[in-house]
């Protein structure tokens, strides 16, 4: 019930995020989602790719010198409307689970909303959420968003 | 003031004679009581008796930081560790620091060193004596009390820090003779004039005696304005006592070696021969008075030259000059002498292998800097910055507790340091001097 993310480490320098999306871009990787995490310093970008793209990606970004890592992360489906989020986030409240980061999907199949979630516990995660009825995506649902 | 005019002015000649007779009991001692360093002189075939002049001293191997680090932590003592009644250390060149054993007779030399210092600073009895280096292992803090103390002069002993209570007890006590590292007397002086004190009215030192760091003769016109002092100039390590091995005179015009406790060379760091006075070389020191722990033929790897030139003052001692420079890439951050091969040695104990890294020094407000650049790796890396942030914090909190300085931790993408012909430039110091 898991997504893959992956992410890449940035200096925090004028540029770095443009040639950072040049080269994924040049390699034909078409990123689904994007999140940044910027410091003082250094700044995180996470994504999340088509399943058959993260290697290729992955590859590319080591050849261009970049430091990147994958990891699994939850990708949760909730109605458009208010409230959506906070019932999602109420059941990892509830099951003493805390958010690491979180962000959005730009595209979705219906009118749903659809997130990116990190939270404490990968796999207590997706059992609460699944417990409460939240519905996930699987990876392959997302690479055909 | 020369405290002790008939050892400080004694004749060069019987001078001679005395440094003959000392080094011939200090080579003895430690062939028979060292066997490390009976290994070395078996070695290079050189027995005691072969000691017959002063010159002879040629013939003796050299020591070497490393020495002190391969037989850490007692075993280069001359003495039963019994007689051992005090230990000081400084920074190694990695993890560990070097420790140094002193008898009571060693912590008397040293102590007598620093009063001959202070004396020559013009500080007494009558003198308050204000000590802001670090008081512990650090040779700093202990050697200045002792120094004053066996003067006879008042010690505040304030050790390192905190400079708004260095500044009130300066003023409410009055102190005359101000013991710390230039860059921090610097400081100190500039937050004085802002505060509005008028050295000569609210602050009445008249003498500072700075030292663990180098600097220079722009910074002693700088120090004088400020404070209103005289500012001179003290040199030690603690592998041959601590400060006062040499030390300025109010001529300032070099510091007058103790020649009476220690023989001093300067040589070719490349050939190892020695270099004649006025020529530019590494500096070696012997002691000859000490038992505890003595050092032959000890290289400092700092660079200067020697002057024999008689000095106004009276003292018949030989003068060195400012360190210029040195042979290695040792670094002196705050008072701390530091090396690249710490930090390294900081980085491969948290991740295994050294990543590749670069030091920034810099003086800001009068204070150093080190900015330590690390080249991330992916196991350092994480998709969460707490994670990262910790692994920045550890990095810091290693470095603090093994070199013993605080260092700003910046983390950079792999291959952003440049490396020049396959090796990687470890030091950028942008310090004036």
């Amino acid at each position: 019930m898991f997504v893959k993310q992956i992410s890449i480490f940035l200096e925090n320098v004028k540029g770095s995020l443009y040639d950072l999306m040049d080269l994924l871009g040049n390699g034909g990787i078409n990123l689904l989602a994007l999140s940044i995490a910027d410091t003082t310093g250094f700044g995180i970008v996470r994504c999340i790719t088509r399943d058959d793209q993260v290697d290729p990606a992955l590859a590319l970004l080591r050849q261009g010198g970049l430091i990147a890592k994958v990891n699994d992360v939850v990708c949760v489906q909730m109605p458009h409307k208010p409230c959506g989020f906070a019932n999602v986030l109420h059941v990892l409240k509830e099951n003493n689970l805390s958010v690491e980061y979180c962000y959005s999907f730009c595209r979705s199949t219906s009118d749903d909303a659809v997130m990116i979630l990190r939270t404490s516990d990968k796999h207590r995660c997706v059992q609460a959420l699944q417990q409460a009825g939240v519905t996930m995506l699987t990876q392959q649902q997302v690479d055909a968003l | 003031m020369i405290y002790q005019p008939e050892k400080e002015c004694i004749s060069r000649e019987q001078l001679r004679a005395l440094q003959l007779k000392r080094l011939q009991a200090t080579v003895a001692l430690e062939y028979k009581q060292v066997p490390m360093y009976r290994a070395m002189m078996d070695q290079k075939g050189v027995k005691p008796e072969d000691i017959r002049t002063l010159e002879d001293i040629r013939f003796l191997p050299f020591m070497n930081k490393t020495d002190l680090r391969d037989y850490y932590p007692f075993g280069l003592l001359a003495a039963p560790q019994s007689d051992i009644v005090r230990v000081q250390g400084s920074s190694g060149t990695t993890g560990k620091p070097i420790v140094v054993g002193y008898t009571q007779n060693d912590v008397d030399v040293w102590t007598e060193m620093v009063s001959r210092a202070l004396a020559a600073a013009g500080a007494g009895r009558d003198d308050i004596v204000q000590v802001c280096y670090g008081y512990g292992l650090f040779t700093g803090g202990l050697g200045a009390h002792q120094g004053a103390s066996a003067l006879g002069a008042m010690v505040i002993p304030m050790s390192a820090g905190n400079t708004q209570r260095q500044i009130m007890m300066m003023r409410d006590l009055g102190s005359t003779v101000l013991c710390c590292t230039p860059s921090y007397a610097t400081y100190l002086g500039e937050t004085i004039r802002e505060m509005g004190l008028v050295p000569g009215k609210d602050i009445r030192l008249k003498a500072g005696i700075f030292g663990a760091e180098p600097w220079s003769e722009e910074m002693r016109q700088r120090l004088e304005e400020l404070l209103g002092i005289d500012a001179l100039d003290i040199y030690g390590l603690t592998e041959i006592a601590g400060p006062g091995v040499a030390f300025e005179c109010l001529e300032k015009h070099g510091m007058h070696v103790n020649e009476d406790h220690v023989i001093v060379e300067v040589i070719d760091p490349v050939t190892e021969q020695p270099l004649p006075y006025g020529t530019p070389g590494e500096l070696v020191f012997t002691t000859i008075t000490k038992t505890g722990q003595p050092m032959l033929r000890y290289r400092t790897h700092d660079i200067c030259t020697l002057d024999d030139t008689p000095c106004p003052c009276g003292r018949t001692t030989v003068r060195m000059s400012r360190i210029t420079g040195r042979t290695d890439d040792m670094l002196v951050i705050r008072g701390v002498n530091v090396f690249p091969s710490q930090i390294e040695s900081v980085l491969v104990s948290i991740h295994g292998v050294a990543p590749h890294y670069l030091l920034e020094v810099d003086r800001v407000n009068s204070a150093d800097t080190l900015e330590v650049k690390v080249e991330l790796t992916e196991d350092m890396f994480s998709d969460t910055v707490s994670q990262i942030e910790a692994v920045r914090q550890l990095i810091a909190e290693q470095i603090k507790s093994v070199v013993g300085v605080q260092a700003k931790i910046t983390l950079v993408p792999p291959r952003s340091i440049p490396r020049s012909e396959g090796k990687a430039k470890r030091v950028i110091d942008h310090r004036k001097y």
